[in-house]
């Protein structure tokens, strides 16, 4: 995630929209594509978009607001979800939400102070076998205890970790 | 030189493969040993996982549960030459019971093979039913799914063959249409609902890591059914290795010829992309997914029309489930017939049941319909990982019962799981001790359809956050009986009213769990409410 000026953040949500609005129903790719860009897909973005896929501001905001993926506020620098389905909560996810809630002094929802880890809640990361599981960045992890949750963060704020969107390029 | 197989998928990197397999090779260069790591799908024995496999005269020689700080103590022990003797050595892979029992037909190459090696996948048999399809006229490949009595693996277990009977049949140019852009006229659509998004499954996911050809493959054949030269895959992105996966192997898959414009020379086409969700679990309903991979807001459609006549964009789709199009490469290539030989009643062929939450040994199991319960959780799954009793089961995902021990000697299949209120839904199997509190796992199963309710229906937008309401003030013995009543009418409202499983199915976890266990429900003496202090 880089840090951008307003000017050069419509100038690349413009790129993103001429480059993927020819795609058949191109609006979630766009919207995945500002976000991963931009950490956020910010409001001054909604009418760029809506007007390259010639919809209305009020479509684009309504897509938006209704997928829990497209924050429009920035983030802290590491987006970290714990798990809340079912089968982490019968391997102890609700300690571990407890644990770290307590631990980052935060909700979910909510940024640290020192602007590192945001806190999310995720519904499932098909990670059933070996829960409870927790995903930072496009890393997941099982099997997470209190002492794990903490070399977690202690890893993403001691090791520079991958922030880069995972692309075909990436493979 | 020396082979080493290292799985990179979700649930071995989430446990450390990525570190195991750098560790080994750093400790082989040290010793100057040529060394060769594949890194494999998983073989689905997550309580294994990292699983690391070594080739040797015999087969392939397995130690687990691997973690980087054995991998010394491994070398020093002899794994590159399948010494037994380590406490990980677990012998020869194919022979580890939980392995061994199973019957393997979406999963016989899950581990087995480098994922993205289109040499492995064709050495394996990859790629026949797609040849034995081009051969055939469009009929004939549905009249062969018809057959072999496959049903939708995504849980509404609806026959795949009639299902592209009626996209087959469709006129996409039909009358109805206007509405639709004229940019799709003429075109149907292949899609796959790759929004795996119930707890406790991951059957989906391990397709997609493990043997992703397979469901290109399955993809490619179903276009050649109906006559469809788009396909989607919609995947959620919970899973962000299955869609680098899956990218990769389609980006293979084209300069091969296996997608693109003219598959094998035949003259046919058909394309294949992945379409990302954004985390809204009500879009692995189909007609959701669909409105969401148009662009949408991911809400339900009224059905009819039905997606095989208007499906994407307004144009005949077929919508299926991962497991259902990864079933179609073995049905071309080894006949309708052989698939149908498998399973029991109208439950034809195999279902990956996934073993997941307070089990010691979690994983895939594929086995055809008709185990029982008590035998996964016992026999494959080895009983509770805390070492209590195990006190609750809910099978088929959220929206499914918590079964009590009464009912685990029920056979699955679709029939007899409906006969008693239960679902098998994608075959998710999640396992509770007996501290679970049951009256919390009705509240969450509220809880969560109000934060996933698409809220195109009142019901399930409304009702799902009474109903949280509702269970607290249980919870706080305020007018218990009226409000237990009250739960009990608001659920007949959620199940009659709503217009799709979410709100209709959300009743049964909190039903069953109200119906089995009563005593998590009863009034408390423990925290008096205001009112009666």
């Amino acid at each position: 995630m880089l840090q951008a000026t307003p000017s050069d953040t419509l100038s690349r949500v413009k790129a993103i929209v001429a480059d993927l609005k020819h795609k058949p129903g191109a609006l979630l790719p766009i919207l995945h594509e500002v976000r991963d860009t931009l950490g956020y897909v910010p409001e001054n973005a909604v009418p760029l978009i809506a007007e390259g896929l010639q919809i209305t501001r009020a479509e684009v905001h309504g897509v938006i607001s209704f997928y829990h993926d497209f924050n429009t506020q920035p983030i802290g620098n590491h987006r970290l979800q714990i798990c809340r389905a079912e089968a982490c909560q019968a391997r102890g996810s609700r300690e571990l939400e407890h644990y770290a809630r307590e631990r980052l002094g935060i909700d979910y929802h909510q940024t640290t102070r020192d602007g590192e880890f945001t806190l999310e809640p995720v519904y499932c990361l098909g990670n059933c076998a070996t829960g409870p599981s927790v995903r930072i960045g496009n890393h997941i992890h099982g099997r997470v205890s209190a002492e794990r949750f903490d070399a977690i963060l202690d890893k993403a704020l001691t090791v520079p970790i991958d922030l880069e969107p995972l692309t075909e390029g990436d493979a | 030189m020396i082979t080493l197989y290292v799985p990179r998928d979700t649930t071995a990197v989430s446990l450390g493969a990525d570190d195991v397999a750098i560790s080994l090779a750093r400790a082989a260069e040290a010793k100057g040993i040529d060394l060769h790591i594949v890194r494999n799908g998983s073989r689905g024995l997550f309580w294994l996982e990292p699983l690391v496999e070594v080739e040797t005269d015999q087969g392939r020689i397995a130690y687990g549960p691997v973690m980087p700080e054995d991998v010394p103590a491994l070398l020093d022990a002899g794994i590159l030459e399948g010494a037994a003797g380590h406490r990980l050595h677990l012998g020869l892979t194919e022979e580890i019971p939980y392995l061994k029992n199973q019957q393997r037909l979406t999963f016989a190459r899950a581990g087995i093979t480098d994922p993205v090696s289109i040499d492995d996948y064709r050495a394996h048999g990859g790629f026949k039913g797609l040849e034995v399809a081009l051969a055939k006229t469009r009929q004939q490949i549905v009249d062969e799914v018809k057959t072999s009595g496959l049903r939708g693996r995504g849980g509404a277990a609806f026959p795949a063959g009639i299902k592209w009977q009626t996209v087959l049949d469709a006129n996409p140019r039909s009358d109805d249409n206007e509405s639709a852009n004229s940019r799709y006229s003429g075109q149907k659509f292949i899609v796959c609902n790759a929004d795996e998004g119930d707890s406790g499954t991951f059957a989906d996911r391990l397709v997609m890591e493990a043997d992703p050809y397979m469901l290109i493959e399955g993809m490619a054949i179903a276009g050649l059914a109906v006559g469809a030269e788009t396909g989607y895959i919609y995947l959620r992105s919970e899973y962000p290795l299955a869609q680098v996966i899956l990218n990769d192997a389609i980006a293979r898959a084209e300069a091969a010829g296996y997608l693109g414009d003219n598959i094998l020379s035949s003259g046919k086409a058909f394309h294949l992309e992945v379409r990302l969700g954004a985390g809204a679990y009500i879009c692995g309903e189909e007609t959701s997914l669909l409105d969401s991979l148009e662009g949408k807001r991911g809400q339900v459609r009224v059905k009819p029309p039905l997606p095989a006549l208007k499906g994407a964009f307004g144009q005949p789709t077929v919508v299926n489930n991962v497991l259902t199009l990864a079933a179609v490469p073995s049905i071309m290539a080894e006949g309708g017939r052989a698939y149908a030989d498998y399973g029991m009643g109208r439950s034809r062929g195999t279902l990956p049941f996934q073993l997941t939450g307070n089990l010691e040994r979690g994983g895939v199991v594929e086995l055809a319909f008709g185990i029982t319960l008590r035998e996964l959780l016992y026999d494959y799954g080895g009983g509770s990982a805390s070492g209590r009793p195990i006190r609750a089961v809910q099978v088929g995902g959220p929206l499914g019962a918590y079964m009590p021990e009464s009912q685990w000697d029920t056979p699955l299949d679709y029939e007899a799981f409906a006969d008693i209120g239960a679902v098998v839904g994608h075959g998710g199997i999640v396992a509770f001790d007996d501290t679970v509190d049951m009256l919390e796992q009705a509240r969450f199963a509220m809880e969560f359809c109000a934060v996933e309710s698409c809220g195109k229906c009142t019901p399930c937008r409304i009702g799902s956050t009474r109903g949280v309401e509702v269970i607290d003030r249980i919870r706080l013995n305020e007018n218990r009986d009226a409000n237990l009543t009250l739960l009990n009418d608001l659920c007949d409202t959620l199940e009659y009213g709503s217009l799709c499983a979410m709100g209709g199915m959300t009743p049964n976890p909190v039903r069953s769990a109200l119906h089995y266990f009563p005593d998590d429900f009863a009034r408390t003496t423990a925290s008096p409410t205001t009112e009666e202090r």
